[in-house]
């Protein structure tokens, strides 16, 4: 599929690669933007990558459409391996049904005892496509195929800050209290969104994550040590 | 009322729903966080201009029913701009001071915003601004993640608006050469797009050709739109992608949801069309109740209606000049809110 420019008004510009929820899409969704972080095209103000486009939010009284489309043209054109650095990220998860209020009803769905469940969710490795919905919600995929199921039928009012919930595809971690109809499988005591950071999301779009099984007293004690400000999540650099 | 050091204004009532906002937290979008900012950007800018500011300097963002402040500072000099309510200064030296213009008050009064009649929002600037520490660059409040402004939320009575001046500046007052024109029955321009192939011929002629109301399901995320419904070609789900601010989605019901300052960075419904940014301040002042009709425009138009009302917003600015002493009470300002208000009638 030919890439596509889609005004959204006159202050962005979605560029589209196909339509699906795919990895190769998602790559040259996030290669576009380095390059674009790199090229700084005029009047650019900051790009958001989703799963499958790109939008390039503007000032149109930096630039225009026509200039914009063919300054992103030449950077698809050029396009060079670059070395995106993306990180691989271990978060902590507690598995215990006390975290985790849906974790034998999602196993019952899939045919699967509770241990399965938790080895086949812990024993991937996920790519984050994108980060939305509430700031800095990750869409974290792809999920064992045996795990994939449509979203609760009536979703929560609230969802706990440190949720990890799967739905259709993906699994996230609910950064924030808010509403959600994802199943809740686990919680982490690690913090996702800290707005007195300059980076106030830990996550960025084509980072890995893998997720780490611990006991409810490893959850107690990394907790109060975030609490503290003592804990730092493992993480290494990875080619993503 | 809690014991301050240093100048604030003391939010006496804080008003319906009254927050902070500078032009907009940018740049943190890609992680999830709205952009927020005024609903009005030329009404911020105003007040701004007004009070001798720069123009992207956090103000109060009012919405229909005004706050009362009183001074706590040696003087403060402030604008209401974005609507014709007007100032009303209370106690001994009453009077209504009109929209549009600078007023320096002194330590100890007290000013109240009259209810908006003309807009669903207003802007009121202090000169200097606000001695808040910006959340991740800005001060704008965005109330759903309770971050920015002054504790994350909209203004509480008690709370203390602490300002960078002691003291207003020695300078004349100003005031705007004219009323802006607030465009109340302007046909909103859109481009359509980016997702008008997910929707029917018919459902685009629709959009276009019909009279819309904002319901009174509006906030400053957005408005829901009460009118004809909108049909989509296929289904209402696309795989989710980001969002611009005046985007106008349409959920599986068909009825549309124009997305505002507080919208989400990215979401899963087909967007038909987009609001033009010349007419998001217009779009941001219409209230529940009130009909909009949308016209189509090109992309290359939207750029070159943008760039005049620059201008002219520019022009206006520049053309700022010293109020005349009779200016001071503004009869017909102070008769409309008569009218309006009921306290009298037309015949008094």
């Amino acid at each position: 599929m030919a890439v596509r420019f889609l005004p959204s008004g006159d202050t962005a510009l979605l560029v589209e690669f196909g339509a699906a929820i795919d990895r190769a899409l998602n790559d040259r969704v996030l290669q576009l933007r380095a390059a674009i972080r790199d090229a700084k095209p005029a009047g650019v103000i900051e790009t958001v990558p989703t799963f499958r486009s790109l939008l390039v939010h503007y000032d149109p009284l930096q630039t225009t459409a026509a200039d914009l489309t063919r300054a992103i043209e030449a950077l698809l054109d050029h396009r060079q391996e670059r070395t995106r650095t993306a990180k691989l990220w271990r978060v902590p998860v507690c598995y215990d049904l006390r975290h985790a209020p849906d974790l034998a009803e999602v196993a019952e769905r899939s045919g699967l005892d509770i241990d399965a469940v938790v080895s086949l969710h812990s024993g991937t490795r996920y790519h984050i496509y994108m980060i939305g919905f509430v700031p800095g919600f990750p869409y974290m995929g792809d999920l064992p195929e045996r795990l994939a199921l449509p979203r609760r039928t009536d979703p929560r009012v609230r969802v706990p800050a440190g949720s990890v919930a799967i739905a259709t595809t993906m699994t996230a971690i609910y950064p924030i209290e808010s509403p959600g109809g994802w199943h809740l499988i686990g919680a982490t005591p690690i913090r996702l969104f800290d707005t007195r950071r300059d980076s106030p999301a830990l996550f960025s779009p084509g980072d890995a994550v893998l997720f780490d099984p611990i006991t409810d007293d490893a959850f107690e004690e990394i907790q109060a040590a975030t609490e503290a400000g003592t804990y730092r999540v493992p993480c290494e650099e990875t080619s993503p | 009322m809690t014991t301050v050091h240093g100048a604030s204004l003391a939010v006496v009532a804080p008003g319906l729903h009254t927050t902070i906002q500078d032009r907009g937290r940018f740049g943190h979008q890609d992680v999830g966080m709205p952009v927020s900012g005024p609903l009005d950007d030329v009404g911020l800018r105003l007040a701004n201009a007004l009070v001798g500011n720069p123009p992207g300097m956090a103000a109060l963002e009012i919405l229909m029913q005004g706050p009362t402040l009183e001074v706590a500072a040696e003087s403060v000099r402030v604008a209401l701009a974005g609507s014709g309510a007007g100032i009303e200064v209370l106690g001994e030296e009453a009077r209504v001071v009109p929209s549009w213009r600078s007023i320096t008050l002194r330590r100890g009064q007290s000013f109240r915003i009259r209810a908006l009649a003309d807009s669903a929002c207003a802007y009121l600037a202090v000169e200097g601004g606000f001695a808040i520490e910006p959340c991740l660059g800005s001060l704008s409040t965005y109330v759903r993640g309770g971050i920015g402004g002054l504790h994350g939320g909209a203004l509480r009575p008690g709370d203390n608006l602490p300002l960078r001046f002691d003291a207003a500046t020695e300078r004349d007052e100003v005031m705007l050469p004219k009323t802006p024109d607030l465009a109340p029955n302007r046909t909103i321009r859109v481009v359509l797009g980016p997702q008008q192939d997910y929707f029917t011929d018919a459902a685009v002629d629709t959009l276009l050709s019909s009279d819309y109301r904002v319901s009174q399901n509006a906030d400053r995320m957005g408005f829901r739109l009460d009118g004809p419904i909108l049909a989509h070609r296929d289904g209402y789900n696309i795989v989710s992608d980001g969002i611009a601010t005046g985007a106008i989605q349409v959920p599986g019901s068909g009825q549309p949801i124009l997305l505002l300052a507080d919208h989400g960075t990215a979401g899963g419904y087909p967007k038909i069309a987009t609001v033009i940014s010349a007419d998001l301040p217009v779009i941001g002042r219409r209230r529940p109740g009130d009909g909009i009709r949308f016209a189509a425009v090109t992309v290359a138009e939207a750029e070159a209606i943008r760039q005049q009302e620059e201008a002219a917003l520019q022009t206006l600015i520049r053309r700022l000049r010293p109020v005349s002493e009779d200016a001071g009470i503004d009869l017909a300002a102070l008769y409309s809110q008569n009218l309006i208000s009921g306290v009298v009638s037309g015949a008094e």
